[in-house]
This record gives structure tokens, C-alpha cells and sequence, in this order.
């Protein structure tokens, strides 16, 4: 128990607040629109975190989404390569 | 070492222990990681424990919107500790109320008087009560569902219990006076999108709930202020009920004669039709396909012991945990060590109420080496118990079935 103290309270004292910055998506086509479109509204964990189960049809769903429904200005032109940016990095 | 090198090295190899809480030996597999090992790899591996200001570290999902969950060893005690219970928001402008300077405002259509009350209003002018109750995520446990579906992929920590303290909904609506056409009561908080087209998080219930005994308006969890992350100065709590209703630093509250059109009921937080054992109803919200979500459902969940931990020959083995439903109260809770084949009653420990979980314990000693599965069944008061199978729905609410945890006998 005493190493257990030792470490809470190194992570208690230590630990710094809530930090994204650290979130890094793996590298490929499409990824600069990724940065450019979600991370004004969410931290990009979401997108690692709903992997890897989603197909195309599901990544699309998601997208689409997040335009129709959370009003994500996204240009029509970029949604083709967010999708398969997605698809081909935390797809099935 | 890396920051982040370093708290998953703590992960995998230690559990978050309270006192009386567990040291984890090693298993056949890793110990604490940051959720089961059925959860999608994606979120096993982007999960890290991180401090969010006043907190403890907890198992981060996502960063912003911040949504942590409670690690599992902390569902040991019979409430949840402030600075450890789970945090969960949709929207990602938080800001920190002033108390002192707050108001709630309630309106609508169908009030006859509206009015405003201050903090210390809402102290001093309504009788105070306190109760015990489970606040859980409708999604808790999203990460276990098979096949997955997307949204924050939660393990078992996105719940806790707390006695919470504050004034019921019923006596400050009756203040301003409810008109015979009033059908829902619509609240709204603080926290808002970081741009205008994202749908507000605002919720409503029906005036029957709305006016239930139970349901309060909280500014205290086990004794102290709410925390910041759990709704300071004030939230909504509706025991037996997911906590989607549970409206954290509340603004404004609507009595409204029409069914609110928030996108947050129109279309989020539903569930088939037909498919849940469910009592109470949210007619108003209801279409032909789906409904509102309402109450918890039975369930139960072992808190001393994560899958897949060794245990030498005729070693007795004490097995806790705790089981809660949507107000009805526990009435039994049957453990089988052998897979189902056979079942044994668990004790259940004191009862703090209805809407509160109730702790549970069994001992049991194997004599043969091999895995072992362990399973818990809790039965509710009105004799509802958990499926083995989940109820698949799309958006991966009420997960509930029975949980399987594997043990190994050297």
C-alpha cells in the first residue's frame, strides 16, 4: 500500500490539467482537413476512441452528422477526403 | 520517461486502491488497464488518466468536451467520493458559475408567476432534503456493447452514488404556479457549444416526474458544495432516472405546454419501442418507433476484482460488489462460480435506499486448478432481474446483462 501512496501522490501533485495537445493522429492524405474541421469543436480522441469498428458507411454516418446536426461547416468538396482519411486510418 | 509513458505504466500494473481497496496481483493478462479488454482498441489506447482541476485522476475518454470516468476499486465504498465521481459533458463552453451572482428563472408558458431565485433563496425559502441516489450515465458501459456502436465508449465508471441535498422541484414550482395545460418541464444550463449552430443541451421531463417527491433541485453532493465538474452552484436530480436528466449548473427552468422540440429529446437518448421492461413512461416524447429513455435498469457490478486475476488452490476468495436499479430497490443478488450452472445467494450489506446501489459480498474457496467464470445476477423488489444477453439498441443504452469475469486457479 505504501508504493500506492507514493504514486497517488505523485500523479495528485504531477499531474497537469486536461491536456490535448498531446493527441496525435496517424499521418496520411485527408488529415490536414481533419485538423482544419473537428478540432474547433472536440478534442480529436474522439475519433480514436470510436476505432476501430467503423466501415466507410459508418465514418460517413458520422460525418454527416456532424454537419447536418451539429452544423460543422465543412465544405461539401472536403467531405469526400475526411471520409476516407478516417476509413483508411480508424477504419475497419 | 514520458508524462504519458508513466501513467500508463501505473495503469497496467497497479490498481487504483482505496482504502480497503485491492492491490491487483499480476494476472494472466493486464491487470487495471483502462477499461475491459472487450472495449474497442481504439479507446483502450487513447484513454489516459488525467486530474481535471478539483479531481483526482480519472479515466479520460475524451479531453474537450471533458468526459472521465471513475476508475473501478473507488466503487468499493458505499458512495462515491466528490472528487472522483465521473464527468460528462456534451458541450464544450463550460463556465464556472458565481454562485453569488447566479439565478435560476423559472418561466414558460405555463406558469402563472414567474420568478428568479437566488442561491440563497432557493437555501432558505424551501424545506431542504437530502437522499442517496445512483447517478449513471445512459451510456455507461457503451464500450462493452457488441457490435460496437459509436459515441464515448465508457467502461463500468461512468456512474456514482451520492446523497444528494437540496430543495424539491415540486415545492419551487408550486412558488410560481403551474397552469392545467402544463405537459413538460424544460431545463437548460450553463454550458454551451463553442458555436451557435450546435444544438444547446437542454432536457425536459414530464410534469408528472417533474413533481415527483424525489426530484430535486441539488447544490450539495455527500455533504459538500457541488463540484464545478458535477454542476456547481446547482443541478438537477431525478433518482431513478439516467443522468441525462440530471441538468448540471442549471439557468433556467421552462413549464411548457407543448413537448419540447430540443434535439437532445427529439432524437438523442431514445430507445426502441416495446424493447425495455419500463414503467415509466414519457408519453408526450414517445413516436411509433422509440421513446425517451427513463428509468435505470437492474444491474450489478463487482468492485473488488477487474477480469482475468489468479488466485492460488484453496485460497478463499471474497468477491464484493453492488447492485442498483431505477427505484425499486435490491432484492437479491445470486453469484455463480461455475458459469451459470449453479447459483448461490450473495448478502447484501445495509440498505440505503431505494435509489441508492446496496453493497454485496460472497466468499468462495476452489479446489481445482483452471479458469473459473464468475457471474452476478441482481433481482430487483418488483422482481425484475438482468438479461444474460444485452438488448441491443443503436445507440448502446441500458447495457445491463449479466457480467461474465474470468478468473484463473494455479
Amino acid at each position: 500500500m505504501k508504493l500506492w501512496f507514493i504514486l497517488m501522490s505523485f500523479l495528485v501533485n504531477n499531474c497537469v490539467l486536461a491536456d490535448e495537445s498531446d493527441i496525435k493522429l496517424k499521418n496520411g492524405s485527408g488529415k490536414d482537413l481533419i485538423l482544419a474541421n473537428c478540432v474547433m469543436c472536440h478534442s480529436l480522441d474522439y475519433i480514436q476512441m470510436n476505432s476501430v469498428f467503423l466501415g466507410r458507411q459508418g465514418w460517413e454516418k458520422t460525418v454527416d452528422k456532424m454537419i447536418k446536426v451539429m452544423g460543422a461547416p465543412i465544405r461539401p468538396e472536403d467531405v469526400e477526403p475526411i471520409v476516407t482519411y478516417l476509413t483508411k486510418n480508424y477504419g475497419e | 520517461m514520458k508524462r504519458r509513458d508513466f501513467l500508463r505504466g501505473v495503469a497496467s500494473g497497479i490498481a487504483i486502491g482505496t482504502s480497503g481497496g485491492i492491490i491487483t496481483r499480476p494476472g494472466f493478462a493486464n491487470t487495471l488497464s483502462m477499461g475491459p479488454s472487450e472495449m474497442p482498441l481504439g479507446a483502450l489506447e487513447s484513454a489516459v488518466l488525467e486530474s481535471l482541476e478539483g479531481k483526482k485522476p480519472l479515466i479520460k475518454r475524451t479531453f474537450r468536451p471533458p468526459n472521465l470516468e471513475t476508475p473501478l476499486a473507488y466503487f468499493n465504498e458505499p458512495f462515491t467520493r466528490n472528487d472522483v465521481f465521473f464527468v460528462r459533458y456534451h458541450l464544450a463552453n463550460i463556465p464556472k458559475v458565481n454562485a453569488q451572482t447566479w439565478k435560476l428563472k423559472i418561466g414558460g408558458d405555463s406558469v402563472n408567476k414567474p420568478f428568479e431565485f437566488s442561491l440563497e433563496d432557493l437555501k432558505k425559502n424551501f424545506e431542504q432534503v437530502e437522499i442517496a441516489a445512483v447517478n449513471q450515465c445512459a451510456g455507461n458501459r457503451r464500450g462493452l456493447v457488441q457490435p460496437h456502436v459509436p459515441g464515448i465508449q465508457w467502461g463500468y465508471g461512468a456512474m456514482g452514488n451520492a446523497r444528494w441535498r437540496g430543495v424539491r422541484l415540486k415545492d419551487v414550482l408550486n412558488k410560481a404556479g403551474l397552469k392545467k395545460n402544463a405537459l413538460e418541464v424544460a431545463f437548460n444550463g450553463a454550458d454551451t457549444g463553442t458555436f451557435a449552430k450546435i444544438p444547446d443541451f437542454s432536457k425536459s421531463l414530464p410534469v408528472w416526474k417533474a413533481i415527483d417527491e424525489n426530484t430535486l433541485i441539488a447544490f450539495e453532493m455527500n455533504g459538500e458544495s457541488l463540484p464545478h465538474w458535477n454542476g456547481y452552484p446547482a443541478r438537477l436530480v431525478v433518482p431513478g432516472w439516467t443522468a441525462t436528466y440530471w441538468m448540471k449548473h442549471l439557468s433556467t427552468i421552462n413549464v411548457i405546454s407543448m413537448p419540447s422540440d430540443s434535439f437532445w429529446m427529439k432524437n438523442a437518448y431514445r430507445v426502441p419501442l416495446g424493447k425495455f421492461p419500463r414503467l415509466e413512461k414519457f408519453d408526450s416524447q414517445a413516436t411509433e418507433v422509440n421513446t425517451p429513455i427513463t428509468e435505470i435498469t437492474i444491474n450489478s457490478l463487482i468492485t473488488n476484482m477487474d477480469d482475468k486475476r489468479s488466485f492460488d488452490i484453496g485460497q478463499s476468495i471474497e468477491v464484493k460488489g453492488i447492485a442498483w436499479d431505477g427505484g425499486h430497490g435490491i432484492k437479491q443478488v445470486e453469484f455463480s462460480t461455475d458459469d451459470g450452472k449453479s447459483w448461490w445467494i450473495a448478502q447484501l450489506k445495509e440498505n440505503l435506499g431505494r435509489f441508492s446501489w446496496r453493497q454485496w459480498h460472497f466468499q468462495f474457496t476452489p479446489h481445482e486448478q483452471g479458469a473459473y467464470r464468475i457471474l452476478v445476477k441482481a433481482t430487483n423488489q418488483i422482481g425484475a432481474f438482468q438479461p444474460l444477453q444485452l438488448l441491443e439498441n443503436p445507440a448502446g443504452y441500458h447495457h445491463n446483462s449479466i457480467q461474465k469475469l474470468n478468473i484463473l486457479v494455479t
